[in-house]
């Protein structure tokens, strides 16, 4: 068990690069959405069992993070007919070797913050790897939708660490935590949908009307 | 039955008014809600009643304080929104009134929780709520404003979330450290508390919190959505939703003190008041539009409130104190700028010449609202920016001559503005092209009940602060580890 839980932490890792190191959307897309799939195949491993709670918890981290959400995303960009990030703030070999960074100082600071009943700091370490990757997509890239895929990122890694202590913190944490991702990219959405429409582009690049001059 | 009362009320409301087809019953209803919800916090402060749902629900001087505050301040504005919607047709119809009750529930929901998950869930449904609200033109800046808010402030709540699980985390311990994220709980247990996680949810709650608040470097987003926002929106972020953000704020600081952290959280504290009041104080000169310019006064006010609880002793006496002097004079300037927008049709300042001859009241009230602002006698927030000043005396020789110059930079920038705005007699006059600037415009009581009232509060409330008041300040003072002045 402990095997499967440290192979599909370690996927995770792995689904956060490919989303740093493409420019193409639908594969950010199809990203998020396997890391949707892997969260939610955690609860059970983690736990290590069955019970009606774990199950629900994993049936709706995967309804929602892998199957609604990038679905919708995938609508947007079919409405907007956008394919590929423009170049970004950021390049992509370099968001990936910040990416690189992110996983190194995530594993440091989990050395620094120890779980205290079992060692469950591997779990630790890549939701912080996760948040800090999510920034970094947030940051740095142009498309309205590709920063989209960044927040999913980052709630997937606090997501992730909410599920280390579900065991102890009542369930309404992480409804929370599912409510918070819904509707807050639900909002977005209704938004990049206007931004659509209103200028053809999904781009907030040419959103700087309101910097300081 | 008056706590739940008071959180489930406004959102019954909500739904209430998107249901009525007619503007007219909707803004009825607004305001039948916002007096209801008064007079039940009100009935709070005759009698304290007992904790529900075990605990999760409970009032405590601080929660009041801020529940005072914002439905105080709801008040006024729903009553100031009877006259706005006469006059304007903001996008969304009848989403408008439901948003705005449904602000009101969740604030009411920060302000009432003791259980710092459910204390989350309604500072996240104050952001959802208030975010329509913002985008109510259909153009390119509002735009703009409102995808910076969803952004930002999403990500803040999220990592406000992340501090939370650190929270509960540092309660995993052998010893019995009671229901997690229960505040009296956390309290109570905190020398239990591992240090290690309780620092990091530290750092996080006030970055989280912090961004929400517009502490300086996280304020980008809060020139442009005061800005964009209609007025009374914006007025209703500047003193409400900043008070809920210092709830949050405050909870955090509550916890780190009593698990003897005070050492690691109060620089901290002091640091993100500094950084905001520079901010403040470089971006308030040279603005042009007012809006923004309270938007910045606005982070400047944060700052001092932060300030405030990091340099403890009576500046959390102060602090507490300031986010009421700050939701009223910030919630009065804020409507009055939304009246000479409604008259004049805009906020540019250079473009507005002798409002106190144009807008006789507004124009006064502007006047009225640089001195309670920049903390002028004999305004509350003089008392309040004084008791945070001589708490920086005492032990922060420093933070003191820093803050007193800042703050000196700062009053020369807005007064630069307002004095110009409402005396100045600009080139517009000769030229011909500014509307109404010879003959005065009649102003609707609907608009100006409100900020008149609100001014009055302020001037009071540097007067004479009452029996009850002044036990509720002590004892949220001393809750933050202060004392009373």
């Amino acid at each position: 068990m402990q095997r499967l839980v440290e192979l599909v932490l370690l996927l995770i890792v792995l689904t956060n690069f490919m989303v740093l190191g493409t420019s193409r959307l639908s594969t950010c897309i199809r990203a998020i959405a396997f890391q949707g799939l892997l969260l939610g195949l955690l609860p059970p491993l983690l736990h290590r069992s069955l019970a009606v709670y774990t199950v629900a918890l994993a049936l709706s981290a995967i309804a929602v993070k892998a199957i609604i959400l990038p679905r919708f995303l995938q609508w947007a960009i079919r409405e907007a007919s956008v394919r590929r990030e423009i170049e970004p703030r950021i390049g992509f070999v370099a968001s990936l070797l910040l990416g690189a960074v992110a996983v190194a100082v995530a594993f440091g600071t989990a050395q620094q913050l120890p779980l205290p009943d079992r060692g469950g700091s591997l779990a630790v370490a890549v939701s912080l790897a996760t948040v800090i990757c999510g920034l970094i997509v947030l940051t740095s890239r142009a498309r309205a939708l590709t920063q989209v895929v960044g927040y999913l990122m980052l709630e997937n890694g606090v997501y992730l660490f909410g599920l280390t202590q579900a065991a102890r913190v009542p369930f309404l944490v992480e409804l929370g935590m599912l409510l918070d991702v819904f509707v807050g990219v639900f909002i977005m959405g209704i938004v990049v949908f206007h931004i659509n429409r209103e200028f053809d582009s999904l781009s907030d690049t040419d959103l700087t009307e309101l910097s300081e001059r | 039955m008056i706590l739940p009362a008071l959180i489930l009320l406004p959102f019954l409301g909500a739904l209430g008014a998107y249901v009525h087809r007619q503007a007219a019953y909707r803004t009825a209803w607004l305001v039948i809600i916002a007096v209801l919800h008064t007079a039940l916090v009100g009935e709070t402060w005759v009698a304290r009643p007992d904790p529900i749902l075990g605990g999760w629900i409970a009032v405590d001087a601080l929660g009041l304080l801020v529940l005072t505050t914002v439905s105080g301040l709801f008040l006024v504005t729903a009553i100031y929104t009877v006259g706005y919607l006469r006059r304007e047709d903001p996008r969304g119809g009848r989403a408008f009134v439901s948003c705005l009750l449904a602000f009101l529930g969740s604030a009411s929901l920060v302000s009432l929780s003791h259980h710092l998950g459910s204390l989350w869930v309604g500072m996240e449904s104050t952001t959802l709520s208030v975010a329509p609200l913002v985008f109510h033109r259909h153009d390119r800046r509002s735009l703009e404003a409102v995808w910076k808010y969803l952004v930002i402030s999403s990500v803040a709540i999220a990592l406000a979330l992340l501090g939370m699980f650190f929270l509960a985390t540092a309660q995993f311990s052998p010893v019995d450290t009671g229901r997690s994220l229960v505040l009296e709980d956390l309290l109570d247990h905190a020398p239990h508390l591992n240090p290690a996680w309780l620092k990091a949810a530290a750092v996080f709650l006030l970055v989280g919190f912090g961004t929400k608040l517009g502490l300086a470097p996280m304020h980008t987003w809060k020139p442009d959505t005061y800005g964009e926002a209609p007025s009374l929106v914006s007025g209703l972020m500047a003193g409400a939703l900043v008070s809920c953000a210092f709830l949050g704020i405050a909870r955090m600081v509550q916890v780190t003190l009593a698990a003897a952290l005070g050492d690691f959280v109060r620089p901290l504290l002091i640091g993100f008041g500094l950084v905001s009041l520079a901010v403040a104080a470089a971006f308030l000169l040279g603005q042009r539009d007012v809006k923004r310019l309270l938007a910045y006064s606005s982070v400047e006010h944060v700052g001092l409130l932060v300030l405030g609880l990091g340099l403890s002793g009576v500046g959390a006496y102060g602090a507490v104190l300031h986010v009421i002097n700050n939701a009223a004079a910030k919630g009065f300037m804020f409507l009055a700028v939304g009246n000479v927008v409604l008259a004049l049709g805009t906020s540019i300042a250079g473009e507005l010449r002798g409002l106190v001859r144009t807008l006789p009241v507004s124009g006064t009230l502007l006047l009225i609202g640089l001195l309670a602002l920049t903390g002028s006698p004999p305004f509350g927030s003089f008392l309040s920016m004084f008791i945070i000043l001589r708490a920086a005396v005492d032990g922060h020789p420093w933070v003191a001559a820093t803050t007193a110059l800042l703050l000196a930079i700062s009053f020369v920038g807005m007064a630069a503005m307002i004095l110009e705005m409402t005396h100045g007699a600009g080139a517009a006059d000769e030229r011909g092209q500014q509307p109404g600037t010879k003959a005065p415009i009649r102003e609707s009581a609907w608009l100006i009940a409100g900020p008149v009232a609100l001014a009055a509060v302020t001037l009071l409330l540097g007067v004479y602060l009452p029996a009850s008041l002044q036990q509720a300040l002590s004892e949220a003072a001393v809750s933050l580890g202060g004392v009373v002045p």
